[in-house]
């Protein structure tokens, strides 16, 4: 049923090429479907780091395509039961793994709690993508670029994870550890990521540039700006883009705190996290256009927050 | 032999039950072990559109996903659509706009489409430009797709 891979003979800029003609298909693997968090975990236990987590698929898929990887064993999690389920709580929001990116922009405790969330997911990909792409896979999968990673960061978000030695908590800023590479040992599966809640009348902004709409950004910065009596209480500023990981712009946010946020505060802040970055140039962009793009991004999300804190406030 | 699944799914409200290899795309078993030609294959990875398709209400990209993943799914496909005697609105809206030249692109635009005009009924220019971003097509321009779908979400709006 999968095609034949035949050799062929060709003459290309005068050099005769004989290649196996490869199509895009993934390499063989074993199949898993499991049925629960129990089974997907012994699954991935059972065959000691040559098992990979298949939510959505839609980076895990194309990796397989390319033949990027070759995990001896995919273990499908889609029907697990209750794993998309998204809760309200006195804390905040638990967000189960699996739900997927357009349910998540769609969700009502989403819009109403955590817009900065919503927005930022307008950004994934595309729509199809969005249908089927999950929360989860995108934080296990870690691109330095990718939104919901970013968000993670920018909210604090607390990962549960499950493995063979029981479930675990991982900071969102512990967990990850570079591009492509988080805290997750071979055998844990994320089962949920906790928003905390956000101080009422909290502002935020989210920005980034693409060459494209749906690519992954060049720089993507998202920041949330909490008031009380004029002044700013907690500014939050994270970027991605820029680094192995979405980081937060600490230098950023202790220039905001305790100040009132105006055009001063919002340039010394800018001024102060594209200061504190280090991108690097590849194909994309130059360091130094990302850099300018850190400085101008965050000047746009601190005025979008203002903004939307003024508005609450009034 | 490498081992082999037996799923069954609805495509087009036909039901059929194969065996598969778990690594068979679902763009390969519509077109390869269905015949169902008419979902195009482009880039393979996700970026193109061509394949997509819709699987249990939403649209996917049917090169992303396996076959033996959509056991049991309801999965429409281009061919679900009008005949050539028979166009489906959003293929009459197509045909109306010039909104194709050589077709390549076309299955996965009317489906994107379809999936786009059900959760935004009378979509927006912008809502439309942005749901059909994750579709390439390299002969229109893209602006008689954008009025072909603009004409649909408007007949909608009225």
């Amino acid at each position: 049923m999968i095609p034949q891979q035949p050799n062929v003979r060709v003459r290309i800029l005068g050099i005769q090429w004989t290649r196996v003609c490869r199509e895009m298909k993934p390499p063989p693997f074993k199949y898993i479907a499991a049925g629960s968090i129990e089974d997907a975990t012994s699954a991935l236990a059972d065959n000691g780091g040559d098992a990979k987590v298949l939510a959505g698929g839609q980076s895990l898929v194309p990796m397989l395509n390319f033949r990027l990887l070759a995990p001896a064993v995919l273990v499908d999690i889609n029907r697990v039961p209750g794993l998309d389920v998204v809760e309200e709580n006195a804390d905040g929001l638990a967000v189960g793994a699996l739900a997927r990116h357009h349910q998540l922009q769609t969700s009502p405790p989403v819009g109403a709690r955590y817009p900065v969330l919503a927005a930022a997911i307008g950004h994934v990909g595309h729509l199809a993508i969005r249908n089927r792409g999950t929360i989860g896979g995108s934080l296990a999968h870690a691109d330095p670029a990718a939104e919901l990673p970013l968000i993670a960061r920018l909210l604090d978000a607390e990962i549960v994870v499950i493995g063979a030695a029981g479930p675990r908590i991982i900071a969102a800023r512990d967990f990850f550890l570079g591009a492509h590479t988080t805290a997750l040992e071979a055998d844990e599966i994320i089962t949920r990521i906790d928003l905390p809640a956000l101080p009422p009348g909290t502002g935020w902004g989210f920005e980034e540039v693409t060459r494209r709409a749906g690519d992954f950004a060049l720089v993507a910065v998202a920041a949330t700006v909490s008031m009380a009596d004029g002044q700013v209480t907690q500014a939050r500023i994270a970027l991605a883009g820029v680094g192995e990981s979405p980081a937060r712009a600490s230098a950023a946010e202790s220039v905001l705190s305790g100040q009132a946020l105006e055009d001063d505060a919002i340039d010394a802040a800018s001024q102060s996290a594209r200061d504190a970055v280090r991108p690097s140039t590849d194909l994309h962009a130059s360091a130094d256009y990302r850099r300018h793009l850190v400085g101008v991004l965050t000047g746009r999300v601190l005025n979008a927050a203002w903004r939307r804190t003024v508005r609450e406030a009034s | 032999m490498t081992e082999q699944h037996a799923i069954e799914m609805v495509v087009n409200g036909v039901t059929y039950a194969r065996k598969v290899e778990a690594r068979l795309l679902l763009v390969d078993f519509l077109r390869d072990t269905l015949g169902l030609t008419g979902t195009h294959i482009g880039c393979e990875h996700g970026v193109c559109g061509a394949c997509t398709v819709i699987v249990n209400g939403a649209s996917a990209r049917s090169c992303l996903c396996f076959a033996v993943q959509a056991d049991g799914a309801v999965i429409e496909t281009v061919e679900g659509l009008g005949s050539v005697d028979d166009l489906d609105p959003v293929q009459q809206a197509f045909r109306v706009h010039h909104a194709l030249q050589c077709g390549f692109c076309t299955p996965g635009m009317l489906m994107t489409t379809i999936d786009l005009l059900r959760k935004c009924p009378s979509a927006t220019d912008d809502d439309i430009r942005n749901g059909l971003s994750g579709n390439l097509c390299r002969c229109t321009g893209y602006d008689n797709i954008v009025r072909a779908v603009r004409a649909m979400a408007g007949e909608r709006r009225e």
